[in-house]
């Protein structure tokens, strides 16, 4: 069981503790070389709406020209009342949402309260410029952060770039590949004051914008029943919008929408 | 240099028993109650900030009697332990009885070899699916592990309080009954306790991940009151004897 002198605690500190017992993870001293195919996230989006915010992400990894997954998962519940989503090299980002996760409930745990929203998104930005090393190797990552602030009943969303620089957008976000793309259909799309209903509708055309334009982000595949992962996060908490729900709205998108008109 | 006086072995850990002992009984005591819903956890604490009573990991909880700093130094360890073993391993191997191995571990190590030992009891749950699955250790000054069943007391004048619980309790109770009996154990025949002298929280048997959840004093006070007037339309039922009704 660790244990510490009082002038020498990690206190709250998950990612202390992890290198105080030496499980942290180096980066890779050399750039990877491309005969290691690395697997990469691609496109997530994420929109404030009336209650909230929602989250979006497509399922699509692909190491080079190869789609290695068609089913991972990009878009994470961070605590209660927040989400991550993650772009860039898959294994440190699921990596990255781990140890975030961790440390979100750890701190509550060891202080007895939770982190603000605030304190939140500073944390995730010290992990993606800790991980800086490993991006300069070729790894980057690139989360997107949102969350309902309790204290301002607002839902809130944050950016990143790679050396941990952190920015808060006030009506939408996006990160990966695709991001282009789906950042032109939100943003044309977008009004304050949307509905759940059509901040799901607008994520869907994003995503399916992006993968049309974009081959490393994968659309709707409705005969595999694959759909992309779609949450709200509002005074209620993190929900994700279930497969059936995604598979209506999608039936009610025009052929218009359904294309990159 | 002067050679210092022998004492037995046996009155160095006598000594350092009592010590630990008048420690202990100096503070409140703390009541784990095997409920349907799942483990309560209800200590007498009349200050809403500094608890005896927080989550440790997904189904498992910590509660700890006497000397504040010091449980709550084993409370963080105890956090600390469970989250890096589920970070090296997973979430579905950390358990309680490890924990609470780790705890006999650091307590018996400081038993007897500080010059001072905790004045401490701790105690750490496991809920089940089922109240079968339930686990309770309640571990002494020294490092002694007691594997508890249906219900545990820790504190001061734990025994008293046990002989109360053990009089009333009846099969395994609903949490707002198990609230009742838990709050009229702690306060004896003379006085009576509410919502603002108690700490609360509950190991919830069907949540899916974080189980421990604290009940606010508003919900309290609702179930005591719930709870009395239950009781007082069967009070045969509900008070079994004179020294639970109060």
């Amino acid at each position: 069981m660790p244990s510490f002198a009082p002038g020498d605690d990690p206190g709250p500190d998950f990612g202390a503790l992890l290198r105080r017992v030496g499980l942290a993870v180096a980066p890779p001293a050399t750039p990877l070389g491309p005969e290691l195919a690395i697997t990469h996230g691609t496109t997530v989006v994420a929109t404030r709406y009336a209650d909230g915010v929602v989250m979006a992400g497509d399922r699509r990894a692909t190491s080079g020209n190869f789609i290695s997954h068609r089913s991972i998962e990009k878009v994470f519940p961070a605590d209660r009342w927040s989400g991550v989503a993650i772009a860039g090299a898959a294994g440190p980002a699921m990596e990255m949402v781990k140890s975030f996760q961790l440390q979100l409930e750890h701190y509550e745990k060891v202080e007895g309260s939770a982190l603000s929203l605030e304190g939140k998104a500073n944390q995730l930005s010290q992990m993606v410029r800790n991980h800086l090393p490993a991006a300069m190797q070729g790894l980057a990552v690139v989360p997107l952060f949102a969350g309902y602030d309790l204290r301002r009943e607002a839902g809130r969303l944050f950016q990143y770039d790679v050396t941990g620089g952190r920015y808060e957008e006030d009506d939408y976000a996006t990160s990966g590949s695709g991001g282009l793309h789906a950042a032109t259909v939100v943003k044309l799309g977008y009004r304050d004051g949307m509905s759940r209903i059509e901040a799901i509708d607008l994520v869907l055309k994003a995503i399916i914008t992006a993968a049309d334009e974009d081959s490393a982000t994968g659309g709707p595949d409705p005969a595999r029943g694959i759909w992309p992962v779609v949450a709200t996060i509002a005074v209620e908490g993190f929900e994700r919008v279930d497969d059936a729900e995604l598979a209506e709205r999608y039936a009610t998108l025009t052929p218009a929408g359904r294309s990159s008109s | 240099m002067s050679m210092p006086f022998y004492v037995a072995p046996e009155q160095v850990m006598k000594d350092r028993a009592d010590y630990a002992r008048k420690g202990i009984a100096r503070g409140r005591a703390l009541v784990a109650i095997q409920c349907a819903e799942g483990i309560l956890l209800c200590a007498e604490n009349p200050s809403s900030t500094l608890r005896k009573i927080a989550e440790i990991y997904d189904r498992i909880a910590f509660g700890g009697v006497g000397k504040y700093n010091e449980f709550d130094q084993m409370r963080i360890a105890g956090v600390r332990h469970a989250d890096l073993k589920g970070y090296s391993f997973s979430r579905e191997d950390v358990d309680a009885r490890s924990l609470a191995n780790q705890y006999a571990q650091i307590l018996g190590q400081i038993f007897t070899h500080e010059m001072k030992p905790m004045e401490v009891e701790i105690l750490v749950a496991e809920v089940g699916t089922e109240p079968a699955g339930d686990q309770i250790f309640h571990l002494l000054y020294d490092g002694t592990v007691i594997d508890e069943s249906a219900y545990a007391v820790l504190g001061g004048d734990a025994e008293a309080i046990s002989a109360r619980v053990d009089a009333s309790l009846d099969g395994t109770p609903d949490l707002t009954t198990g609230l009742a009996l838990a709050a009229s154990a702690l306060a004896g025949p003379e006085r009576t306790l509410g919502a603002a002298d108690l700490e609360v929280a509950v190991l919830d048997r069907m949540s899916v991940r974080r189980c421990f959840r604290r009940l606010d004093d508003a919900d309290v006070s609702e179930r005591l009151a719930a709870a009395g007037a239950a009781s007082a339309a069967a009070p045969d039922v509900a008070s079994p004897d004179a020294e639970s009704s109060g």
